[in-house]
């Protein structure tokens, strides 16, 4: 693969449903100068194993994502919350009694 | 033991031996590609496209070595057999020059075998006809693959749209060889077995003409047209391909993985 064509080419990422009834997942990304080289990329990277029955891809560039700096104001909120998990509430349970 | 074969039947490995040898051939060209691409993504495309016509020659050689009353199997046709006893299309040994003319090739055939496969679906030969089902859907993805590169390169910058062109002229004379019809080829039309490629040629012609339409290329003119591989006359490029894609067989005789 030569410098030049990987400048030229832009990344796409790769989204795939394996069955009907799942979401799309994030599986990686591919080069491709347009949507449909990228799309026949995914096909030939991704799809070469099993069954699926939907592939997207999307330009890299129109991902937007929060930045690693701002780890803390995003996602800090979510630590120390363990009443957030369905186990916290078993060892309530067993301790008072359920049902009593 | 086999039993002697019928006319027929010598007939039909015949023509099975010619495409098997054609998806053989060609396998071997694309194989050589890898990591030869324009990127890392057409390597595995090329490879992806390869292993499908290797699963076609393997089901055609086997089943060719069970008409002809020799039970060869499909190692021994593809490995054990002279340069003289291939009877591919000159089409499928030419040596791409540049990333166009495999282009321009795989334009060529997977538009040609992608109406056989189809057509051969209804062969009287049940054999024939279950491998026509099977095959026609995997070409339409190499079918595809070639239409959209070509229209990419054909309306691409400058320089690919002149090595696209240039691609189409240098292969041309070679897709003439696909279409040949001979008297066996005749029989066995006639017999519903196979399908003469003549037969084909107006509605790949006019496929192919929309595909260069729309990538804005010109149809080449018709000029001398190749022939002699069915009758296994090949070019100087064959001994190499050949001598390459057997040469881990001659090394470890009778190995497997």
């Amino acid at each position: 693969m030569s410098e030049r064509s990987a400048r030229v080419l832009t990344p796409w990422e790769v989204f795939i449903r394996p069955r009907r009834g799942l979401a799309h997942q994030h599986v990686g990304s591919v080069h491709g100068a347009d949507a449909d080289m990228a799309l026949a990329n995914a096909r030939d990277l991704y799809t070469r194993r099993g069954e699926t029955v939907s592939v997207w891809v999307v330009r890299s560039d129109s991902v937007h994502a929060a930045s690693p700096s701002e780890k803390d104001p995003f996602f800090s909120n979510a630590a120390h919350k363990p009443y957030r998990y369905p186990e916290h509430y078993i060892p309530l349970n067993e301790e008072s009694g359920h049902d009593g | 033991m086999t039993a002697e074969p019928t006319a027929e039947d010598t007939d039909l490995a015949e023509y099975v031996l010619r495409l098997g040898d054609d998806a053989l051939v060609l396998c071997q060209r694309l194989c050589a590609l890898v990591t030869r691409a324009p990127t890392i993504e057409e390597d595995l495309a090329l490879a992806n496209i390869a292993l499908d016509l290797l699963g076609h020659a393997r089901t055609l050689l086997a089943y060719s070595g069970t008409l002809d009353g020799t039970g060869r199997g499909e190692d021994e046709l593809a490995y054990h057999r002279t340069e003289r006893q291939f009877r591919s299309a000159l089409l499928m040994e030419l040596v791409p020059g540049d990333f166009a003319v495999t282009i321009a090739r795989q334009l060529v055939y997977a538009h040609y075998s992608r109406l056989l496969w189809s057509a051969l679906e209804k062969s009287s030969d049940a054999t024939l006809a279950a491998f026509g089902a099977r095959a026609s859907r995997e070409v339409e993805y190499h079918q595809m693959h070639a239409d959209q590169w070509t229209v990419r390169l054909g309306r691409g910058t400058a320089e690919s749209r002149r090595r696209m062109q240039a691609g189409l002229d240098l292969v041309w004379p070679y897709a003439a060889e696909l279409f040949e019809r001979d008297a066996l080829v005749d029989r066995l039309d006639a017999a519903g077995t196979a399908v003469a490629p003549a037969r084909l040629r107006e509605e790949w012609e006019r496929e192919v003409a929309a595909v260069l339409d729309e990538a804005r290329l010109t149809l080449p003119k018709p000029a001398w047209q190749a022939t002699g591989g069915r009758d296994g006359l090949h070019t100087e490029a064959f001994a190499p391909l050949f001598a390459e894609f057997r040469s881990v067989r001659l090394q470890y005789p009778g190995g497997t993985w």
